[in-house]
């Protein structure tokens, strides 16, 4: 027995054309980001509680009245920046940490050993799918929204400077709290924990901050991670507060603080044993 | 072919994997035993990148496998028939693996034909019994129609029936010239699948041999005899080329002959024989002998910690 015998086989698959990699693998991940429940239970869960807030907002406007900061815009995208958020980070963290939680990881490393490509595939999958959905969402929540404030007429347009930056904004915020939930997932891999340091990361350091001498604070508030510092995003006129950067300049701070910990995620998702 | 070269993993202080050197050649089932704890996940999980060695390194036909061309395609490997995502369908769970490597959609029929999994493939795998997650980890292994397929304990959780067919399967794999390498703590399992064995236990290598040669090392060729006449018959048996020891009490162990050859020995040389029984050792046993060491040591160390 010391050779055996070979015998040349037909081959049941194709030899690929060329080295599998990102296209195959955005394919892959988008058919599992749909294929699972609780992608539709907390998209769902985040159109719903986005349209929702638009709706309550503005119809308290339409019947109370407007005070002296009152941003049609913001009156109809607040609910998705402050609330929808809360909801997207738990559909970032789980597309990769569910991967952890079933042991599914291996698997996926097993048939795609490029760990790069993997990462990337399932960051780029997960924002296309939330970028489309909260798009759309912010659309809704807005012509809602301006429908009932337009009983009043305190409607605006999105031909009015500002406004459909503000609905573009709104949702790409969405998006890039996700992503902040990615990294975190690759970098934590537990759901739960992911989630808990996206949110006192979010919500712990800004409160914290007010802890500071005010004239700190006024000088920090618009480099931190979220709070206040979010508001400006979602209306179509500066930010009330002089103290912070304008929508663009906060977007790009939060941005950079989510590239940063996609940064730290790829890291590790590269080099650990999975 | 899998190609392992001094691999060697350490978590913390704890030696999983030591110097570990062996080949798995294709056209064979080469059977990869050992006790519970001996190396054999970290092992495959090495193999197959998803742990870093500490020192060593191992690669697929010729290549480290994450630097392989398409990976479904050189290895098909089966870890943990519980590694899916249990809220996915067995279908999508497929496809989804599939499409990574550029795999056609028929090829996922195919393999869910192959396993016996048609009625089930629409389902959520989150309430599949073990034997049928087994199933779907064999299908996942089988896309690619890889060169290399590697399973980890594939029997466990299986009924006879299952056994049988993986059994089946892995000679049939192997027959088309395929590597085929399985781990087991069980040796009686690889008794009947094997054609090569490697067995490790504390990480390290104990043996690396055919499974002939395994049973054949000084256990098949064992005969126990009982006679009056021990003086004559060890002269026989030293004169026909076989060794005989003294056990305990009055029996005789005979070495390199069979007990029909002893049998024979005897008549011809008119030597009364009260007792004549062939002293085969299973590979069971020849295994529990080998690792019994590396219990041991484990034991030992244990203590001294």
């Amino acid at each position: 027995m010391t050779t055996a015998a070979i015998t040349t086989r037909t081959r049941a698959v194709p030899a690929a054309a060329k080295r599998p990699g990102l296209p195959g693998t955005l394919r892959s991940e988008l058919t599992k980001i749909l294929s699972v429940r609780s992608t539709y239970w907390t998209l769902l869960a985040f159109v719903a509680a986005s349209i929702a807030w638009a709706v309550l907002d503005c119809a308290g406007i339409a019947s109370h009245g407007v005070g002296p900061s009152f941003n049609a815009a913001e009156a109809s995208l607040t609910g998705q920046v402050a609330l929808g958020e809360l909801i997207i980070v738990v559909l970032g963290a789980l597309v990769i940490t569910s991967e952890y939680s079933t042991g599914m990881i291996r698997t996926s490393l097993a048939v795609m050993p490029r760990r790069s490509v993997l990462y990337a595939a399932k960051a780029i999958t997960f924002a296309a799918v939330t970028l489309t959905i909260s798009l759309v969402t912010s659309f809704i929540a807005f012509f809602v929204g301006q429908a009932i404030l337009s009983g009043k007429h305190y409607n605006t347009t999105l031909t009015q400077p500002g406004v459909l930056r503000a609905v573009l904004l709104s949702a790409a915020i969405a998006t890039v709290f996700g992503l902040f939930a990615y990294g975190a997932g690759a970098i934590i891999r537990n759901t739960a924990g992911a989630i808990s340091a996206i949110l006192g990361f979010i919500f712990l350091i800004p409160l914290l901050a007010q802890a500071l001498p005010n004239a700190w604070f006024a000088d920090l508030q618009r480099w931190l991670p979220g709070g206040g510092a979010l508001e400006p995003i979602a209306r179509s006129t500066p930010p009330i507060d002089g103290h912070l950067f304008s929508a663009w300049g906060e977007f790009a701070v939060f941005s950079s603080y989510a590239a940063v910990l996609l940064a730290v995620g790829a890291w590790l998702f590269i080099r650990r044993d999975a | 072919m899998i190609e392992a070269r001094g691999l060697t993993k350490r978590y913390g202080d704890k030696l999983a994997v030591d110097d570990l050197s062996f080949t798995v050649r294709p056209g064979w089932v080469t059977g990869f035993l050992g006790p519970n704890g001996a190396g054999k996940t970290t092992t495959m999980r090495m193999i197959l990148g998803l742990d870093r060695p500490t020192a060593g390194s191992v690669t697929v036909n010729g290549k480290p496998f994450a630097e392989s061309y398409s990976a479904m395609r050189e290895v098909g490997a089966l870890l943990d028939a519980k590694a899916v995502h249990g809220g996915r369908s067995a279908y999508k769970h497929l496809l989804c693996l599939a499409e990574t490597n550029a795999i056609p959609r028929r090829r996922v029929d195919e393999v869910i034909g192959i396993v016996g999994l048609e009625d089930v493939a629409g389902k959520r795998s989150k309430g599949f019994s073990l034997g049928m997650s087994q199933r779907l980890g064999i299908a996942a292994a089988l896309l690619g129609d890889p060169d290399v397929l590697m399973f980890d304990e594939p029997v466990n959780g299986l009924d006879p029936e299952g056994i049988r067919w993986i059994r089946l399967l892995m000679r049939s794999l192997a027959a088309e010239g395929r590597t085929v390498f399985v781990s087991s703590h069980l040796m009686s399992e690889m008794e009947n699948t094997a054609d090569h064995l490697i067995v490790i236990g504390r990480g390290t290598l104990i043996a690396d041999c055919p499974v002939a040669e395994f049973t054949a090392d000084g256990t098949t060729l064992a005969t126990t005899v009982k006679t009056p006449d021990d003086q004559r018959l060890a002269a026989a048996v030293t004169a026909a080329g076989g060794s005989l020891e003294q056990d305990a009490g009055q029996e005789l162990t005979v070495r390199g002959l069979s007990a029909e050859q002893v049998g024979e020995l005897a008549r011809d040389h008119g030597i009364l024989l009260h007792y004549l029984a062939p002293a085969r050792v299973s590979l069971e046993e020849a295994f529990m002998e080998l690792t019994a060491d590396s219990v041991e040591y484990q034991a030992k160390t244990g203590a001294k910690q």
